[in-house]
């Protein structure tokens, strides 16, 4: 922002629109996060109900849960190379950040469709019991954001592309990674409550 | 085209088809009229791409008004059925579409009533009193008005192609689980619900980052009049509660669709969940409500009474406390449940407690009247009307707080009586008054008062007529949903109630007249220099209807009712204040992105309700189409030029001098 249109913006008495977009977007945050607390709530309550089929310490595997965590969390961090190369203005290395970045969550993606068809095949699909409908929702609910983070950034790519660095599309790309970031630290929940705790117990 | 064929119009049922001919007659009436006069370029220019929050909060409020007929003819129905169906009679609604329209009501009075009509004046007001031009994301606004219209057409969709949720406005499982609820009913419900409600969890982010971050200069927190903050606690409710009900929704959508085991009875399902988590959004949805209708009457009783609002900062901290206490009472919705005596008696207590910040508004309210110069207009008759109404009605809450009572009038029509109680009198009363006291600013002419206290009495006199019988028959044992009674003693108190039904529907009948003597004889209500109330806060600075973008030059805020101070400045000095210097404004771009999307939410909608898969493909390619187009656009605002500006404002300053000497406001 020039310093012509940050006198204009406290004169108005109201901030800029980089920080309103920012922060509106940060309460949708919160908001997500609140419906993903209220599935969490749902797990908690139904994870012991097994209804005599299997368990979590006998489905899942902490191997495939660790190479899924590394996808992401590592997509993140190029996620933020990807945002620092949009604040030089660098094209090419935007492009980058943002392409290896969906690739990083794509494999995500399919690492987690695998896993849950396998379980589907052995019979442990959502249908079987209680505790399955919650892990499938839970987990499932983080991939649909996930696939839809990928949708959005493939627009933002094309965006990026062909507008240029402009100040609307640069907001856009604030509120992505913010969004990309939070779903990380859903993930984190995901992988305590349900992985770790789930293989343990 | 997946479940749906002709046998899904109830070609056999009389009341169905007749309504669902009106409305399709009435809707088509209006069409034609609309493009046959030629108003169709106007009104797809200025209200259907509007982007505007005055206009978005009139169409909401509009929108409110027309579900509030179709909800109350609901309740004669019901009302009349009773009335007829005592003693062992049978009336004239079998169970299967009477349990239709007690769900419908509900869902319709609150979902599709209430907070349309409290988000449409948070809208409308909120950005003027703040001092500002639109709210933080105007196209956003829009995008959430059509979400709750879509909802809207979903739900009297399933009057006339095939049936709506006989489960109650809350869908209990496992009545609602396809099991026992095997048609399309439930899935109506749902799905209108699902795209509803994230038009208003859009509008509650929206709304919330408008107050907390916009403001004129100098408008400070502690300078905001107490509608906004009611409107940001609200809004703030929204934000936390809302997902809640999405996710809630979302499980019984995947038990019905998906076989999954969230609520079922078997393989570990658990109901009992379902009923928590939906009353952890439930509960504080009743605050969502009532605490915006508390800052009306606030800025009612403060303007009618002349007076500053008596304890600004104890109504603040009140709001924010009753904000904080919602999310600690919802088990109180279910005592009966069997949780146990302590969690029984936690929340007994925490329902009591909220009991004091609304009393120590109640005693502002009062302590504001005490000693002004009270003028006793409409919007201040339902302020006090509410007044003794939500007392009581928050006395029989309280009363049902205490858990052995409440396993005496659980369920009963006791509770009914209650609810109708706080919610008619609190937040329909409210939204009149609001609707009273801002119209004017909306349309720049009054609505007539004789009308307006004719369909006050009427409103009043039925709600008590109605409602008080219910309170007796409660305490007689009757329970609530219920088709048909055979207690003769019942029969007097259910025609009496029914007599108050009818009250009612004259209140409301008076209501349409009011409005339309009042937009007939306009030119002689003119509000002309948009201060028709002698007002305390900036929505009567402006003119009547405000410009669109409200203030030629931002107020200067330099303490508590702004506008009141430099109005008692410009009086005590016979002029206004020097003219300012006019810049250039920029104004956010119509846009038809709320409109185009809600068609392909309705259509998404309407295809998941009937498995018609190909459908809900298209319309959700439509809607991110729709998304990525508006994203591409390269322009997103207008400019208003200085000259225009000045132009408007010169008006403005120009009809203030004339009313300044002997000045007193115009009354």
């Amino acid at each position: 922002m020039s310093g012509a249109q940050a006198l204009v913006a406290s004169q108005s008495g109201s901030p800029s629109k980089r920080i309103l977009v920012g922060y509106g977007f940060w309460v949708f945050l919160l908001s997500d996060i609140i419906m993903f607390s209220a599935i969490f709530a749902g797990y908690a309550v139904l994870s012991g109900a097994t209804a005599g089929g299997p368990t979590g310490a006998q489905l899942f595997h902490l191997d495939v849960a660790a190479i899924e965590t590394g996808c992401l969390l590592v997509s993140s961090f190029t996620c933020g190379l990807a945002a620092i190369a949009a604040g030089v203005r660098s094209q090419l290395w935007t492009q980058v950040g943002l392409a290896v970045t969906g690739l990083l969550g794509a494999a995500f993606v399919v690492l987690e469709v695998r896993e849950f068809s396998l379980m589907v095949a052995q019979g442990a699909g959502p249908q079987r019991s209680a505790f399955l409908s919650a892990f499938f929702a839970l987990v499932g609910c983080h991939g649909i954001h996930v696939s839809a983070g990928l949708l959005w950034l493939g627009t933002m790519m094309a965006q990026v592309y062909a507008k240029g660095f402009r100040a609307d599309i640069m907001r856009r790309l604030l509120c992505f990674s913010l969004f990309w970031h939070a779903l990380d630290i859903i993930w984190v929940a995901i992988l305590t409550v349900v992985y770790l705790m789930g293989a343990g117990a | 085209m997946g479940k749906l064929s002709w046998s899904a119009i109830p070609f056999d049922q009389p009341i169905p088809m007749t309504a669902s001919a009106l409305m399709m007659l009435g809707i088509a009436a209006l069409l034609i009229w609309v493009l046959v006069k030629g108003h169709f370029p106007y009104v797809w220019r200025e209200w259907i791409t509007s982007v505007d929050h005055k206009r978005i909060g009139v169409m909401y409020c509009l929108l409110a008004g027309v579900m509030l007929i179709r909800g109350f003819i609901d309740a004669l129905m019901m009302r009349s059925q009773l009335a007829l169906a005592t003693g062992g009679a049978a009336g004239y609604l079998p169970p299967e579409h009477y349990d239709q329209i007690f769900s419908a009501h509900g869902t319709i009075m609150i979902f599709f009533v209430a907070m349309p009509f409290v988000i449409g004046l948070m809208n409308f007001v909120a950005p003027l009193q703040l001092g500002i031009r639109d709210v933080a994301f105007p196209t956003l606004n829009s995008v959430s008005l059509w979400l709750t219209a879509s909802g809207v057409l979903l739900v009297n969709v399933s009057l006339v192609i095939g049936e709506f949720a006989r489960t109650g406005w809350l869908a209990y499982p496992p009545l609602s689980e396809l099991q026992f609820s095997p048609g399309v009913g439930v899935d109506y419900y749902l799905w209108a619900l699902q795209i509803s409600g994230v038009g208003t969890l859009l509008t509650g982010i929206n709304l919330a980052t408008t107050i907390l971050k916009m403001h004129a200069p100098g408008m400070t927190y502690t300078r905001m009049p107490v509608f906004c903050w009611t409107a940001l606690a609200s809004n703030l409710l929204i934000v936390a509660a809302f997902p809640i009900l999405t996710a809630t929704f979302a499980m019984l959508l995947l038990d019905r669709y998906l076989g999954f085991h969230f609520f079922t009875n078997e393989l570990g399902g658990n109901p009992m969940m379902y009923v928590n988590l939906i009353w952890a959004w439930g509960h504080p949805e009743v605050y969502i409500l009532v605490l915006p209708a508390f800052g009306v009457f606030s800025e009612v009783i403060s303007t009618f009474s002349g007076k500053p609002l008596f304890g600004y900062r104890s109504m603040v901290a009140a709001t924010m406390a009753i904000c904080l206490l919602s999310f600690v009472v919802w088990l109180h919705h279910f005592f009966t449940m069997g949780a146990g005596a302590d969690v029984n008696g936690f929340f007994g207590i925490m329902t009591m407690i909220i009991a004091v910040p609304t009393g120590v508004k109640i005693f502002n309210w009062l302590f504001t009247m005490y000693g002004g110069r009270i003028r006793f207009t409409v919007p201040l008759l339902w302020s006090l009307a509410f007044m003794l109404t939500f007392v009581l009605g928050g006395m029989t809450g309280v009363l049902m707080a205490i858990p052995p009572a409440d396993f005496v009038l659980h369920n009963s029509v006791f509770l009914v009586a209650h609810f109708h109680n706080v919610i008619i009198g609190g937040v329909l009363f409210g939204a009149f008054a609001g609707y009273n006291y801002w119209f004017p600013k909306a349309f720049g002419f009054t609505l007539d008062e004789r009308w307006g206290k004719a369909a006050f009495w009427c409103w009043v006199i039925g709600f008590y007529v109605a409602f008080m019988p219910l309170y007796a028959l409660g305490f007689l044992g009757m329970t609530r949903r219920m088709q048909h009674s055979a207690e003769p003693s019942w029969t007097p108190l259910l025609h009496v109630a029914a007599v108050g039904a009818l009250i009612i529907l004259a209140g409301i009948i008076c209501q349409v007249v009011q409005l339309v003597v009042s937009v007939r004889g306009r030119h002689q209500r003119l509000d002309l220099t948009g201060d028709p109330w002698d007002g305390r806060t900036l929505e009567w600075a402006t003119p009547s209807p405000p410009p669109s973008f409200n203030f030629a030059v931002l107020p200067n805020v330099t303490g508590e009712e702004p506008y009141w101070g430099v109005k008692q400045r410009a009086i005590k000095e016979h002029r206004l204040a020097d003219e300012p210097k006019y810049v250039p404004i920029e104004m956010p771009l119509n846009s038809p992105t709320g409109f185009i999307t809600a068609f392909f939410t309705t259509v998404t909608g309407f295809a998941l309700i009937w498995h018609i898969w190909w459908q809900v493909a298209f319309g959700l390619l439509g809607a991110f189409a729709t998304f990525v187009v508006f994203a591409w656009r390269d322009r997103a605002e207008h400019e208003i030029s200085a000259e225009e500006v000045a132009k408007v404002d010169r008006e403005r300053r120009r009809v203030r001098t004339e009313a300044l000497p002997g000045r007193g406001p115009p009354s």
